[in-house]
C-alpha cells in the first residue's frame, strides 16, 4: 500500500489541502493577517511610485517650478520608509511562519509517531516516514507562508494597477487589459507542461543517482565480467535522456520567459500607440503616459509568479495528503482512557500507581494474525510461563519466530484470548509499565548516537556509576569500555558505527542488565562475531537470565540446549515444543534443523580447531 | 614553494579542469552571451523611442536635439507624417520587443543547453573513469562519498559556470551599456545614478557571506535533527521496550526547537537584506528623480530624456543586487571542483606496454606469491602451485586463509609487484596479459555476487551485447535456476538489484553462475558459490557443470570437503600458506595430516556427540 503511495506524485484535496492544516495555522492567525496585510500596503506603495514621476512631470516640468520639491521629497522618504518597514515585517513574519509551522508540525508528528503501532512500523520503510517527517513538513510551511504571500502579494499589485489604470483612463486601461487574457493563458499552459518535465527530471535524476552508486559498489563484479564498456554506454544513454529532456524544458522556461517579457512590451507599444493620440490631442499629460507605460511593464510579471504560487499549491497537496495521514493514523494498540488515568500515558507516566512486576506469563486461547495478514499464526494457544522459566523459540529466517515477543511486549494484541501478567490481562495496566519491565535486546543492536554511557543510561536514566560499572562488569564488557580512548565518555558514533558488532552487543547486553528488567527478551545474533567475543556473549546472557522470565530467538540451537521449554515455529506457526532432549528423541522437524546445523558448526570449527 | 604560488597552481589546475569539461560546451555559452549583448542593446533602445516620441513629437518644443532613433524615423516622411501616424511608434517597439524576445530566447536556451552539455560530459566522464580505477582505489573510498561528488558537486560546478559565470557577464554588460546611454545624455544625473552602484555591490556582498555562514549552520543542524529522528525510527523497538518515548520527545523537541530559531535568524536577516536592499535603491530612484526634475526645470535636459534616465535607473536595480550574490558565492564552486580533481586524478588501471593477448588454455602456476592488502599484514605467502589446464582444482581453507584472495589476484583485481611473485598462465605472466583478455579468459562466480538492477535476462546476458534468451536459459538451467525464474510472474523480465525484486542468497548465487556461464571462459573459478544452496541442489548444479564444462580449467573453493572431494588436484590452505597438495586419497592418506582432519571432523553426525553426552 504504501509503495505506491511513494510514487504518487499529486493529490486533489478540497482548497489544496489547506482546511487540514487550519488547526496548525491558528496559533499564527495574527501574525498571518498582518503579514498578508502588510503584503497588501508594500505592493500598493509599488503602485505609487509612478505616480510619484507623474506628478513631477505634470507639475514641476510641465510648469518649470520647484515650487514644493521639499514636500515631495518628504513624501516620498515617508512613502519609502513605509514600505520598507512593512517588506521588512512581512518577510520576517513569512520566515517566521514557515519554520514555526513547520516546527510544530514536525514536533507533532514525531510525538504521534512515538504512540504509533508496530504494524505501523512494519509497513513503512524508515525512509519514507523520515521524509514525511522532515520534508513534508518543510514544504507545508513554506506554502503556508511564502507561496501565501507570493499569491497576495502579486494579486493585490496587479488589482491595484488595473484599479489605478482605470481611474487614470479607463479608455487606455481597457485597451492594456487586453493584454492580460493572453499572458494568463501563456502562464498556465507553459507551467503545466513544466510540471511535468520537472517531475521526468526529477526521477532521472534519482536514477542517475542509482546508477553511480551500482557503478562504485559493483565495481568488482564489472571487472571480474569485463563489462564497463556496456556499463558506460547504458549510463551514457541515461545521462543523454537527463540531458534532452532538460533541455526540453529548457525550451518551455525560456520561451514562457520570453513570451511574458513580450507581452509586457507589446503592453507599452499599445500605451504608446493609443496613449500618444490622447497626448497628442491634449487629452491625457506627458507624466500619465509615463505612469501608463511603467504599469503596462511592470504587471505581466506578476501573472507569472500568481501562476506560479497556484502551481506550487496543487504540488504540496500530495505533501498534505501524506503527512496528515501519518498524524491520522490510530495505533493498534492503545491503552484504554481508564488505564491512562491510572497508570499515565508515554509521556507523562503516573510511576506511583505501579505494581511490581513479577514474571509470570500465561497465553490463555490465543489467537493472532497480523494487521496486514489474513492468516492466522496462532489459534488457541495456550502456555503458561512461571516466574524464572526460560522459554526459547527456534526456527528458519523469516518463519516468524518474532510473534510471541511481540504479544509478550505488548506490541501487539491478540486478535483472540488473552495475554496474563501476573494473572491479569496485559491490557489492563499500561504500555509503559509493561515496557519499562521489559529488557530487549536485538539481534542488531542498535545505539544512539552520544557516548558509551548515556547509551548504557538509555534503559535507567537514574542509574549510579557504581551501578553502571557493575552491569558492564556482569556482561564481561568492561573490556570493551578499557579499550576506548576516553572510556566511558567515548563517542559511539550515528547507530553506534564506531563500534564492531560485537562490542555494540555486548554493549547493548549491559545496558539492558542496568535496567534490572523482570522479563528478558533476546533476540540471538546471527551474524558470526570471533570466538572470543562469542564466549564472551554467551556468558553474558546466561549471566542476564538468572531468575527472570525469559525469551530467546535463537538461530543457533546450541546455545539454547538448556532452555526451559523450547517452542519451534514453522511457516508462522509453532509446530513442536518441549525440551532439547524431548524434541531430539522425537526425530521432527528440530532434530533435521539441529543435524544441519551442527555439521555447518563443525565444518566452521574444524578449523579453529587445527 | 610560496603560498602565492601554491595559490596559482591549484588555480591553474581547477582552471584546466573546468576547461577541458567545458570541452563541447563552450560555444553554447559564448552564443548565450553574444545574444545577451543584443538583448540588452534592444532594450537599450526602447526608452530612446519613448524619449523621441515625447520630446519630439508630443512635445510642444520642436528645438530639442533629435535621438539616432529619431533620425532614423523622422527620415521616413518628417514630424507631421509620424504624428499623423503615431501606431509607428508601437510597430518600432514591437519590432524591436520581438528581436529582444528572439534572443532572450536564445539566451536562456543556448545556456541551459551549455549546461546541460557540460553536465552529461561530466557525468559521462566521471562515470567512465571510475569504471576504470583499479578496484584497490574502490576498495578504499567511501561509496557515499564519490556519490555526492559526482552528483551534488557535478550540479554545483554547472550552476556556477551556466548561472553564476554567464551571469556576471551579462551584468557586467547590462551595466556598461545602461552607463553608456547615460552618460551620453547628461553626465551630471548620470553620475547621481552611479554612484551608489559600488555601494550596492558591496553590500550585498557582505549580505550574502554572512547569509552564506547562516546557511551552514542551519544545514548542519538539519542533519542533527534528521539523525535523531531516523536512529528514534530504526531503534522504535528499543525506545519502546524502555519505555523512553518521553525522553526521545524532549530531546527531539529540544533539536527541533534550535532548527527552527537558526531558520528564523536566518530568515530575519534576509529580511532586513532585503528591505534594506530596498531602501537603498528607493533612494537611488528618488535621487535621480528629484535632480531629474531639477535638471529639467532648469532646462538641461528634455522630459524624454528624464523619462529615458528613469527607465535606465530602474534596469540597473536588481542586476546589481544580484551581482553581489554571484561574486559572494562563486569561492564554494572551486572546493567542488578540487573534489572533482581528485577523482580524475586517481590514475587509471593500465596494461604494461606490449601487453598481449596470450592463450588461456594453458596450465596456471603461481611461483612464490607473497601478497596482504595492508603493509606487513601478509594474507597469503609464498604460494607456489600449478593447475594442469582442464582439470579441476580445489581449494580448502578456512575464513580467511587466503582462498579468495589466490582468485583475485589471478584475475589481477590487485596486482602483485615483482618481489611478490608471479603468477603465469601458459607460461605467460599475467602482468604482461592485456587485463581485459584476461577477466574475459576468466569466469568468476564471486562469494557475494552482485546483481546489477536490470531484468533478470539482461543480467545473465550482460556479458555480450543482444545474448539471445535461448543462450541466457541454457546457462539458467545448467545453473539449476531457470525454474525459479519462470516462476516469477514476470519471468525473465523481472527487474531485480536495488530497485527490483529480492533474491535469496541461492538465487542469488544461482544466476551469478548462469551469468558468468555465458562468459564461455577457459577458467572458471567458483568462490565458494554455492554455500547459499541446499545440498541436493547444489549437487545437482555440479553435475550439470561437469557435463557441460568439457576442456574448461575449473576452480573450485570452499570449506566443505565434499564439495571439493572430486577434484583432480586439492590444496590445503592455512593461513596463507600451502599446507596439503594432493588428491582426495593422497590427502586423507597424510596421517595427522589437516585434510584428514576437516574430513573426520565434517563428516561426523551429531548422534555420536549426543550419544556421549547422555552416558
Amino acid at each position: 500500500m504504501s509503495k505506491q503511495d511513494e510514487n504518487k506524485e499529486y493529490v486533489k484535496l478540497p482548497f489544496f489541502g489547506i482546511p487540514k492544516l487550519l488547526p496548525f495555522m491558528k496559533p499564527y492567525r495574527v501574525k498571518i493577517l498582518t503579514m498578508m496585510a502588510m503584503g497588501v500596503v508594500t505592493s500598493g506603495m509599488d503602485i505609487v511610485w509612478p505616480l510619484f514621476t507623474q506628478y513631477a512631470i505634470n507639475h514641476f516640468i510641465a510648469d518649470t517650478t520647484l515650487k514644493g520639491l521639499p514636500v515631495f521629497i518628504l513624501l516620498y522618504v515617508l512613502c519609502l520608509g513605509i514600505q520598507v518597514l512593512m517588506s521588512y515585517i512581512s518577510c520576517s513574519y513569512a520566515g517566521q511562519i514557515e519554520m514555526y509551522i513547520g516546527r510544530d508540525l514536525k514536533r507533532e508528528s514525531f510525538n504521534h509517531l512515538q504512540n504509533l503501532s508496530f504494524s505501523y512500523f512494519n509497513q513503512n520503510s524508515v525512509g519514507y516516514i523520515l521524509a514525511r517527517v522532515m520534508s513534508d513538513t518543510g514544504r507545508i510551511g513554506g506554502m503556508v507562508s511564502w507561496d501565501l504571500m507570493d499569491s497576495v502579494w502579486n494579486l493585490s499589485y496587479l488589482i491595484g494597477v488595473i484599479i489605478s489604470m482605470l481611474l487614470l483612463n479607463w479608455k487606455l486601461a481597457l485597451i492594456v487589459l487586453i493584454i492580460v487574457p493572453f499572458t494568463t493563458v501563456v502562464s498556465v499552459y507553459f507551467q503545466k507542461h513544466l510540471v511535468v518535465l520537472n517531475r521526468k527530471i526529477r526521477e532521472i535524476n534519482s536514477q542517475i543517482s542509482g546508477n553511480f552508486n551500482e557503478g562504485i559498489t559493483g565495481a568488482k563484479t564489472t571487472k571480474t565480467l569485463v563489462v564497463e564498456e556496456k556499463m558506460e554506454q547504458d549510463f551514457n544513454a541515461t545521462s543523454k535522456e537527463m540531458k534532452v529532456t532538460s533541455v526540453q524544458a529548457a525550451r518551455y522556461r525560456s520561451m514562457f520567459g520570453s513570451l511574458i517579457s513580450f507581452a509586457s512590451y507589446l503592453a507599452l507599444a499599445l500605451v504608446l500607440w493609443r496613449g500618444g493620440i490622447l497626448t497628442l490631442d491634449g487629452l491625457m499629460l506627458i507624466g500619465t503616459l509615463s505612469v501608463f507605460m511603467s504599469y503596462a511593464l511592470g504587471m505581466m510579471e506578476p501573472i507569472q509568479w500568481i501562476v506560479r504560487a497556484i502551481s506550487s499549491l496543487i504540488q504540496v497537496q500530495v505533501n498534505v495528503e501524506r503527512l496528515t495521514r501519518l498524524l491520522s493514523t490510530v495505533p493498534d494498540v492503545k491503552d484504554t482512557p481508564e488505564v491512562i488515568e491510572k497508570y499515565g500515558d508515554s509521556f507523562e507516566p503516573k510511576k506511583e500507581n505501579w505494581e511490581p512486576l513479577h514474571g509470570d506469563i500465561e497465553f490463555k486461547d490465543v489467537s493472532f494474525k497480523y494487521p496486514d495478514g489474513d492468516e492466522y499464526v496462532l489459534e488457541h494457544f495456550n502456555l503458561k510461563v512461571p516466574q524464572g522459566t526460560n522459554v526459547a523459540i527456534v526456527g528458519e529466517t523469516g518463519a516468524g519466530k518474532s510473534t510471541l515477543v511481540n504479544l509478550v511486549c505488548r506490541f501487539f494484541e491478540p486478535t483472540e484470548g488473552q495475554v496474563l501478567i501476573d494473572g491479569r490481562d496485559a491490557r489492563e495496566r499500561s504500555q509503559l509499565w509493561l515496557h519499562s519491565n521489559i529488557g530487549y535486546v536485538l539481534q542488531t543492536p542498535h545505539l544512539f548516537s552520544g557516548t558509551v554511557k548515556e547509551n548504557l543510561l538509555y534503559g535507567k536514566p537514574d542509574a549510579t556509576m557504581e551501578q553502571i560499572e557493575d552491569a558492564v562488569r556482569k556482561v564481561s564488557a568492561d573490556g570493551v569500555i578499557a579499550r576506548m580512548d576516553k572510556g566511558y565518555d567515548s563517542q559511539v558514533g550515528e547507530g553506534g558505527d564506531l563500534l564492531s558488532t560485537g562490542e555494540k552487543q555486548l554493549l547493548s547486553f549491559a545496558r539492558a542488565i542496568l535496567a534490572d528488567p523482570r522479563i528478558f527478551v533476546l533476540d540471538e545474533a546471527t551474524s558470526s562475531i570471533d570466538t572470543v567475543t562469542e564466549k564472551l556473549i554467551q556468558d553474558a546472557i546466561e549471566s542476564l537470565m538468572k531468575g527472570r522470565t525469559s525469551f530467546v530467538i535463537a538461530h543457533r540451537l546450541s546455545t539454547i540446549r538448556q532452555a526451559d521449554v523450547i517452542l519451534v515455529v514453522k511457516d508462522g506457526k509453532i509446530i513442536e515444543s518441549g525440551t532439547h532432549r524431548e524434541l531430539l528423541a522425537k526425530r521432527g522437524y528440530y532434530y533435521d534443523l539441529y543435524t544441519q546445523q551442527y555439521q555447518e558448526e563443525n565444518i566452521q570449527s574444524a578449523y579453529q580447531a587445527l | 614553494m610560496s603560498n602565492k604560488q601554491k595559490n596559482q597552481a591549484v588555480q591553474y589546475k581547477r582552471l584546466s579542469m573546468v576547461s577541458y569539461f567545458l570541452h563541447g560546451s563552450v560555444h553554447f555559452f559564448v552564443l548565450s552571451i553574444l545574444s545577451s549583448f543584443i538583448v540588452t542593446l534592444s532594450e537599450m533602445f526602447m526608452p530612446q523611442v519613448v524619449r523621441f516620441m515625447v520630446d519630439n513629437v508630443l512635445g510642444a518644443d520642436p528645438s530639442q536635439e533629435v535621438n539616432t532613433v529619431g533620425k532614423v524615423m523622422l527620415s521616413w516622411g518628417g514630424l507631421d507624417y509620424l504624428k499623423a501616424r503615431i501606431w509607428l511608434f508601437a510597430v518600432v517597439l514591437v519590432v524591436i520587443a520581438l528581436v529582444a524576445a528572439v534572443f532572450r530566447y536564445t539566451v536562456n536556451l543556448m545556456n541551459n543547453k551549455g549546461a546541460q552539455t557540460l553536465m552529461e560530459r561530466m557525468r559521462n566522464v566521471l562515470f567512465a573513469h571510475i569504471q576504470k580505477l583499479p578496484f584497490a582505489w574502490h576498495m578504499q573510498n567511501k561509496t557515499g562519498d564519490i556519490i555526492q561528488r559526482c552528483t551534488s558537486d557535478v550540479d554545483r560546478i554547472c550552476v556556477f559556470i551556466s548561472e553564476q559565470l554567464v551571469s556576471l557577464v551579462r551584468i557586467v554588460i547590462l551595466v556598461i551599456m545602461s552607463l553608456t546611454f547615460m552618460y551620453s545624455m547628461n553626465i551630471k544625473l548620470a553620475i547621481f545614478a552611479t554612484f551608489s552602484l559600488p555601494v550596492v555591490v558591496l553590500y550585498s556582498m557582505y549580505f550574502h557571506n554572512k547569509i552564506g555562514s547562516r546557511f551552514g549552520e542551519c544545514d548542519v543542524q538539519e542533519g542533527v535533527l534528521s539523525a535523531i529522528a531516523q536512529e528514534n525510527l530504526t531503534g522504535v523497538r528499543v525506545v519502546r521496550a524502555f519505555g523512553r518515548e518521553k525522553f526521545e520527545k524532549d530531546r527531539f523537541e529540544a533539536q527541533n526547537e534550535k532548527y527552527a530559531g537558526l531558520w528564523v535568524r536566518l530568515m530575519n536577516l534576509m529580511a532586513l537584506f532585503w528591505s534594506s536592499g530596498d531602501f537603498i535603491s528607493g533612494l537611488q530612484v528618488m535621487l535621480v528623480l528629484v535632480f531629474g526634475t531639477v535638471l529639467c526645470v532648469r532646462g538641461e535636459i528634455s522630459t524624454g530624456t528624464f523619462i529615458a534616465f528613469i527607465s535606465y535607473n530602474s534596469m540597473l536595480t536588481w542586476p546589481v543586487r544580484a551581482l553581489g550574490r554571484v561574486i559572494s558565492e562563486m569561492s564554494k564552486a572551486g572546493i567542488s571542483i578540487d573534489r572533482i580533481i581528485y577523482i580524475m586524478n586517481s590514475p587509471i588501471e593500465q596494461d604494461k606496454p606490449g601487453a598481449a593477448e596470450a592463450d588461456m588454455h594453458g596450465d596456471i602456476e603461481y611461483s612464490h606469491v607473497s601478497f596482504g592488502y595492508e603493509e606487513n599484514i601478509p594474507v597469503v605467502e609464498d604460494v607456489s602451485f600449478k593447475i594442469k589446464a582442464g582439470t579441476t582444482f580445489g581449494i580448502l581453507g578456512g575464513t580467511g586463509s587466503g582462498k579468495s584472495t589466490l582468485m583475485l589476484l589471478l584475475d589481477r583485481l590487485y596486482g602483485l609487484k615483482p618481489d611478490q611473485g608471479e603468477i603465469t598462465v601458459g607460461g605467460v605472466n599475467i602482468e604482461d596479459i592485456k587485463a581485459e583478455w584476461l577477466r574475459r579468459n576468466i569466469g568468476i562466480v564471486l562469494q557475494e555476487p552482485f546483481l546489477f538492477s536490470r531484468t533478470i535476462a539482461e543480467n545473465i546476458g550482460i556479458t555480450q551485447h543482444n545474448m539471445p534468451i535461448e543462450k541466457v536459459r541454457r546457462a539458467a538451467k545448467i545453473a539449476a535456476v531457470d525454474d525459479s525464474i519462470t516462476q516469477f510472474a514476470k519471468g525473465y523480465d523481472t527487474i531485480v538489484g536495488e530497485r527490483g525484486v529480492t533474491l535469496s542468497g541461492g538465487q542469488k548465487q544461482r544466476t551469478a553462475i548462469a551469468r558468468m556461464l555465458t562468459q564461455e571462459a577457459p577458467i572458471m573459478i567458483f568462490d565458494d558459490s554455492l554455500s547459499a544452496v541446499d545440498a541436493e541442489t547444489d549437487a545437482a548444479i555440479r553435475h550439470a557443470l561437469k557435463e557441460n564444462l568439457s576442456g574448461a580449467t575449473v576452480i573450485l573453493i570452499s570449506h566443505r570437503v565434499t564439495t571439493l572431494m572430486g577434484a583432480d588436484q586439492i590444496l590445503v590452505l592455512d593461513k596463507g600458506r600451502v599446507a596439503e597438495l594432493g588428491t582426495h586419497e593422497e590427502l586423507l592418506n597424510i596421517e595427522n595430516g589437516i585434510y584428514h582432519k576437516i574430513y573426520d571432523m565434517q563428516m561426523k553426525m551429531p548422534e555420536e556427540e549426543e550419544v556421549k553426552q547422555n552416558e
